[in-house]
C-alpha cells in the first residue's frame, strides 16, 4: 500500500447545542446515541473515526441511512464543520486550514459528486462542467477546451449546449462527474452518487467509475448504502453504524470474517463465491493429492475457480507467492455455493 | 412526560356516555366577554361613548396643528431639514422631473414634454418588446394610444413618469436589501418585522406626515410610493435566494467558491425569475400608491379620479379609472412577460433565434427613434390631436348609464343598500359606538388574553389607550364596525369560493386569472363603479372594501384547501363521507390556520379600503384623514386619525395572527430533557 493520501484521526461531529464539549468528555463520549440524546440533546453523527485512504485507492464508506456516512464525507472538506479530530491531506490538517487554504483545497485537491447532482439549472452542460475552472479563474477558452475533453471522457459529447433539465438522471450525474473531474483533483468524493438512479443506469455508471478509476488512477472516497455497489467498487470498505466504525477491510475480509452479528447479517445475502477468494476455503494438503495437480492462486475469486476444480479429477492445489499453501476440492467449492443457492 | 403516561395508563371505568368535550378555557373567556359586552351595551347604552363631533378638536389636535406651523416656520433653518429632508426631496424631485419632462410636460406643466405622444408610444412599445415580447409591445402601443383618445394622455404619462421614478428608486433600495436579507439570516430577521409593519400600514396613513415633511408634489408622492412598493421586491429577492436548493449551494461550495462568486454565479442567476416577479409586484404596488398620492397633489390620473369622486362625477371617474386599469394591465403584462423571459427554461424554447431577434430589435429601435424624432419636430406628433377625443363621449355615456341605474334600479340597489345598512350595519355600529368605552376595552382585552395571553392583552389595551388619547375613540369604532362587517363578508366569500377552487381544478383555472386581475388593480379604482351603483354612502365604501379584499382571502383559502394531503381526503371519502362532511369535518378544520391567515389579510385589505372609502362618504377615521388634507384647521386631527388607523391596524393584525398561530390542540413534546 502506498503512503496514505487522506488520514482521518479521531474525527467527531456532534450536532446540537454544546456539542463541542462531548468528544473531550470521557463520560459523555462513552454514551450510546440514545443516551447521549437524552442527556445532552445532541446527536453524534460521527464518533471517533480513524482511517487511512491510500493514494489511488477506492475507499468505500458504507452504512444504512442515518449512520453518519454523508456527514463524514462532508467533514473531509469541511462542507460540514467537524467538531474535533484531524483530517490530514498531504500531511496537512484540513481542520486547521484558513478560509483561503480550504478554498484552495476544494478547488484543486478534492472535488465531490453529489447524490442529487447539484447542477446549476441555468447553465449548459459545458458551463456546468467548466464551473469549477471558472471559479478558480481559468480563462474562458482554456476552461472550455478542458471541459470539452472531460465531456467526451464522461460520454456526453454532443450534449454541450443542453441544459441539465433536458438530460436524464444518469446523464445529469455524468455532468456531475465531469464537473468533479474537470479541475483534475487528486481525490474525488462521491456521496451516494447513484442512489437516485434506476438500477440499469446505476450499473452503467458504476462501470463508468471503474473505467475512469483505471484510466486516471484517482483516489476515490465513495459513500453508499448499497453493499453490492460497495463490493463492486471498493478496494476497502468501512462499515459505519451510529457514527462509529464497525469493521474496515477488503470485501472478502468482511464476507469471510465478519467481526460481529451486525456485519454477518449485513453480508448474509452476498453471493459468497463472487467475493471470497480461494484463500478462505483452502485446507491443508491431504496426503493423497498428486504433486502434478493443477495449481491456482489463492487470490482467485471462487467463482472463477469453479470450472477448473470441477474439471480436475483430483483436488486443486493453491499457491500464494510461489508457495503451495493448501488444496481445495469440489466439496469445498460446493460448500460455498450451496447456502446461497438454497437461499436463491 | 409523566402526565402523558398517567393519561395513557389510567383506565377509564368504561363510561356509559362518552363524556362531552368540555368547552376550553378560551371558549369560556370569549363567550364571557361577549355576554359582558351585550349586558354593558344594554344597561349603560350611550354613556361614556367619547364622541367627538366632526369639526371639534381636542387639545392634542390643536398642538399637532401647531406642529404643522412649526415645521413650516423651521423648514428653512432646522438642520434636520436643511441637511436630510430638503436634499432628499431635491434629489427625488430631480429624478422625477427627468421622467416628467421626458414623457409628460415641463415641471410647470405648461410646455410640451421632450418626447411627444408618438415618440412615447414608440419608445415604450419598443421597450416592452425588448423586455417582453411582441404581444405585450402591441398591447402597450394600443393602450397608450387609447389614453390619447380618452383625452387623458397627459395625465397618464404623469402617472407613468411617477411610477417609473418610484420603481427605479424602489429597485435601487430594494434589490440590494433583498440580497442582503437572502444571504444573511440575521439581516432577514431584522428586516422582516419592519416589512410586516410597512405592509400592515394602510397606504393612506403616511401621506399626511410625508406631505408635511417633504411638501406636496412629486417628491413626497414618490417617497410614499417607495415605502409602499419596496416590501414585495425585498421579500421576493430574499426568498429567491433562500429558496435555492441546499444541494446546489453545497455543490458550488465544494468547488471552492468565494461568497461573491457564489452570489454572481449561483444565487443571482437562480433567483432571477423570483426577483423579476418581485419587480412585477412592486410595480403594481407603485401604480396603486401613485394614484392614491393624488390626495397630496401628485399629478396624474389619480387626481382626475379624486376630483371626480369629490364632485360625484361618475362619468369622469370611470373614464380616468379605466385608464388606471389599462395602465395596470400594461405594467402587469410587460413585467410578467419580462419575468418569463428571465426564466432559463424559456431561453432555449424560443421560436426565433437570437440573431433574428437582435435584428428585429435593431429595426424596431430605429423605427421607435424615428417616431421620437418626429414627435420632437411635428406638432401633430407631439401633442395628441384634440379632435380625436372620445373622452367626453365616454364620460357622458357613463354618467347617463349611472343616472339611469340610480333611478331605475333604485328599487333594487337602494332597497338592498337600506336593508343592509339598517339591518346589519347600523345595529353593529351602534353596538360598538354606543357601548361605554371602558367596557369595550375590557372586552377586547379579555378576548386578546384568550387568543394570545397576557402579552397580547397588554398590546391591545395599549393600542386602544393610544386611540383614546388621540381623542378619536368614536370615529375608530365607526371604522372598526365597517371593517369587521366587510371582513365577515369577505370571509364568507373566501370560504365559499376558496373551497370550490381548492376542491376543483377547473374552478381554480377559471377563477384564478380573475382574482389575479382583481389584485393588480389599484385600490382606488374599486370605488368608482360602486359609486355609480349605490351613490356616496358608507355602504359603497364597504362594498368596495369587500371586492378589494375578497381575492386575497379566496386565494389564501383555496391554497390552504388544495394543500391538504390528497391521501387524507381520499381516506375520508373511502370511509363513506359525503362531500359536505369532507368539507366540514376534514378540509375546513385542517385548513384552520390558513383561514385565520386569510382573515388576517382580508382585514388589512378591508381596513385600507374602508379608509379610502372616506372619499365616497364613509365616515370615521378615513373622513378625518381626508378632511385633514383639505382643511388646514383639521390637519392635526387628520394626523391623529392616521395614527389611530395604524394602531387599529396593529390591533386587528396581532389579534388575527394570534388566532392563526394558536394550534388546535397542544401536541405533547416527545423529547424529554433531563438537566
Amino acid at each position: 500500500m502506498n503512503s496514505p493520501d487522506i488520514s482521518v484521526r479521531n474525527l467527531w461531529k456532534v450536532f446540537g447545542p454544546g456539542g463541542e464539549k462531548i468528544p473531550n468528555n470521557p463520560e459523555l463520549s462513552a454514551l450510546n446515541s440514545a443516551e447521549l440524546l437524552a442527556r445532552t440533546g445532541c446527536v453524534a453523527a460521527v464518533r471517533n473515526l480513524s482511517f487511512d485512504v491510500a493514494k489511488g485507492e477506492v475507499f468505500v464508506v458504507m452504512g444504512l441511512s442515518g449512520s453518519g456516512k454523508s456527514t463524514l464525507i462532508r467533514c473531509l472538506t469541511r462542507l460540514i464543520e467537524p467538531t474535533s479530530g484531524e483530517v490530514l491531506v498531504d500531511g496537512k490538517d484540513v481542520l486547521q486550514a484558513g478560509i483561503a487554504e480550504l478554498r484552495e483545497l476544494r478547488r484543486r485537491k478534492m472535488s465531490m459528486v453529489f447524490q442529487h447532482f447539484g447542477l446549476l439549472p441555468h447553465r449548459t452542460v459545458l458551463d456546468n462542467v467548466s464551473y469549477g475552472l471558472q471559479i478558480r479563474g481559468a480563462a474562458k477558452n482554456e476552461r472550455y477546451a478542458r471541459a470539452r475533453e472531460i465531456i467526451e471522457l464522461v460520454g456526453l459529447k454532443g450534449y454541450e449546449r443542453h441544459y441539465p433539465d433536458q438530460l436524464s438522471g444518469g446523464m445529469q450525474q455524468r455532468v456531475g462527474l465531469g464537473r468533479a473531474l474537470a479541475g483534475d483533483p487528486d481525490t474525488i468524493l462521491f456521496d451516494e452518487p447513484f442512489s437516485a438512479l434506476d438500477p440499469l443506469i446505476r450499473r452503467d455508471m458504476q462501470a463508468e467509475v471503474i473505467r475512469l478509476h483505471k484510466e486516471m488512477g484517482k483516489t476515490m472516497v465513495f459513500v453508499t448504502h448499497d453493499l453490492s455497489e460497495a463490493l463492486k467498487l471498493g478496494d476497502r470498505i468501512l462499515i459505519m453504524r451510529n457514527g462509529e466504525t464497525v469493521q474496515c477491510g477488503t470485501g472478502d475480509e468482511l464476507v469471510g470474517s465478519p467481526v460481529d452479528k451486525y456485519i454477518e447479517d449485513f453480508v448474509s445475502e452476498v453471493p459468497r463465491a463472487d467475493v471470497l477468494t480461494l484463500k478462505w476455503i483452502t485446507r491443508p494438503v491431504a496426503p493423497g493429492t498428486p504433486g502434478d495437480a493443477p495449481v491456482l492462486s489463492s487470490r482467485t475469486v471462487i467463482r472463477d475457480a469453479i470450472s477448473a476444480v470441477m474439471r480436475s479429477s483430483c483436488p486443486v492445489l493453491v499457491e500464494d507467492a510461489g508457495k503451495i499453501t493448501g488444496q481445495i476440492d469440489r466439496d469445498s467449492i460446493l460448500s460455498v455455493l450451496q447456502p446461497v443457492e438454497a437461499a436463491a | 412526560m409523566s402526565t402523558l403516561v398517567q393519561e395513557r395508563t389510567t383506565v377509564q371505568p368504561a363510561p356509559a356516555r362518552a363524556p362531552r368535550r368540555r368547552p376550553g378555557k378560551r371558549t369560556i373567556l370569549l363567550a364571557g366577554a361577549a355576554v359582558a359586552w351585550l349586558v354593558g351595551f344594554l344597561v349603560l347604552h350611550g354613556t361614556s361613548t367619547l364622541t367627538l363631533p366632526a369639526s371639534e378638536l381636542t387639545d392634542l389636535h390643536r398642538s399637532l396643528n401647531q406642529f404643522n406651523a412649526w415645521v413650516a416656520a423651521n423648514r428653512a433653518d432646522n438642520p434636520v431639514f436643511l441637511y436630510v429632508f430638503t436634499p432628499l426631496r431635491a434629489a427625488v424631485d430631480a429624478v422625477a422631473n427627468v421622467f416628467i419632462t421626458t414623457f409628460a410636460a415641463s415641471p410647470t406643466g405648461l410646455r410640451l414634454p421632450e418626447i411627444g405622444w408618438l415618440g412615447t408610444v414608440g419608445l415604450l412599445g419598443w421597450t416592452a418588446f425588448a423586455a417582453g415580447n411582441a404581444r405585450v409591445a402591441l398591447l402597450t402601443v394600443a393602450v397608450f394610444t387609447f389614453f390619447g383618445l380618452q383625452g387623458l394622455f397627459l395625465e397618464a404619462t404623469y402617472t407613468f413618469a411617477l411610477v417609473l421614478t418610484a420603481v427605479l428608486l424602489t429597485l435601487l433600495v430594494g434589490i440590494p436589501l433583498g440580497i442582503l436579507a437572502g444571504v444573511y439570516g440575521r439581516v432577514a430577521k431584522v428586516i422582516t418585522p419592519v416589512l410586516d409593519f410597512m405592509q400592515t400600514l394602510p397606504t393612506f396613513v403616511y401621506l399626511a406626515p410625508l406631505a408635511l415633511v417633504f411638501l406636496i408634489g412629486p417628491a413626497s408622492a414618490v417617497i410614499a410610493t417607495v415605502i409602499y412598493a419596496a416590501p414585495p421586491v425585498i421579500r421576493l429577492t430574499a426568498h429567491g435566494i433562500r429558496a435555492i436548493p441546499e444541494n446546489t449551494r453545497e455543490a458550488s461550495d465544494s468547488l471552492g467558491t468565494t461568497g461573491l462568486q457564489r452570489l454572481v454565479t449561483l444565487q443571482l442567476p437562480m433567483a432571477r425569475r423570483t426577483i423579476v416577479m418581485g419587480i412585477n409586484q412592486s410595480t403594481m404596488a407603485a401604480l396603486s400608491m401613485v394614484t392614491i398620492a393624488a390626495l397630496i397633489a401628485a399629478p396624474g390620473l389619480g387626481q382626475v379620479v379624486v376630483r371626480a369622486l369629490q364632485s360625484l362625477d361618475v362619468g369622469t371617474a370611470v373614464n380616468a379609472g379605466l385608464s388606471i386599469v389599462l395602465l395596470a394591465i400594461v405594467l402587469d403584462r410587460v413585467t410578467t412577460a419580462a419575468s418569463r423571459r428571465a426564466d432559463p427554461a424559456a431561453a432555449r424554447n424560443r421560436r426565433v433565434s437570437r440573431r433574428t431577434r437582435y435584428i428585429l430589435l435593431g429595426i424596431t429601435l430605429v423605427l421607435a427613434l424615428a417616431m421620437v424624432q418626429l414627435s420632437r419636430t411635428m406638432l401633430w406628433a407631439a401633442a395628441f390631436p384634440k379632435d380625436l377625443n372620445i373622452g367626453p363621449a365616454i364620460v357622458q355615456t357613463v354618467a347617463a348609464a349611472s343616472q339611469w341605474m340610480q333611478t331605475n334600479l333604485s328599487l333594487f340597489t337602494v332597497s338592498f343598500r337600506e336593508t343592509v345598512t339598517t339591518g346589519i350595519l347600523n345595529p353593529f355600529q351602534s353596538l360598538l359606538t354606543d357601548t361605554p368605552f371602558y367596557i369595550l376595552v375590557a372586552v377586547i382585552a379579555v378576548a386578546a388574553y384568550a387568543l394570545g395571553g397576557w402579552k397580547l392583552a397588554a398590546l391591545t389595551t395599549a393600542c386602544l389607550g393610544v386611540i383614546i388619547y388621540l381623542g378619536l375613540w368614536s370615529d375608530s369604532m365607526v371604522t372598526l364596525a365597517g371593517t369587521l362587517v366587510a371582513t365577515a363578508v369577505v370571509m364568507v366569500l373566501g370560504i365559499i369560493f376558496g373551497v370550490a377552487m381548492g376542491r376543483s381544478e377547473r374552478v381554480d383555472q377559471i377563477m384564478r386569472p380573475l382574482l389575479d386581475a382583481g389584485q393588480t388593480m389599484p385600490a382606488f379604482v374599486y370605488l368608482v363603479p360602486f359609486l355609480g351603483l349605490f351613490g356616496a354612502t358608507r355602504f359603497t365604501a364597504i362594498i368596495a372594501g369587500i371586492i378589494y379584499a375578497a381575492p386575497v382571502a379566496i386565494k389564501i383559502t383555496a391554497d390552504g384547501i388544495a394543500a391538504i394531503s390528497p391521501t387524507v381526503v381520499e381516506a375520508a371519502v373511502a370511509s363513506g363521507s359525503t362531500p359536505w362532511q369532507v368539507i366540514t369535518k376534514v378540509q375546513l378544520p385542517m385548513a384552520r390556520q390558513t383561514l385565520a391567515l386569510a382573515a388576517n389579510q382580508g382585514l388589512i385589505y378591508v381596513l385600507a379600503m374602508v379608509v379610502v372609502g372616506a372619499l365616497v362618504g364613509a365616515g370615521g377615521l378615513g373622513y378625518d384623514v381626508v378632511a385633514g388634507f383639505v382643511q388646514s384647521a383639521l390637519f392635526g386631527k387628520g394626523l391623529a386619525a392616521g395614527v389611530a388607523i395604524v394602531f387599529l391596524g396593529i390591533l386587528l393584525d396581532r389579534m388575527t395572527q394570534a388566532a392563526a398561530a394558536t394550534p388546535v390542540r397542544k401536541i405533547p413534546t416527545t423529547r424529554t430533557r433531563t438537566t
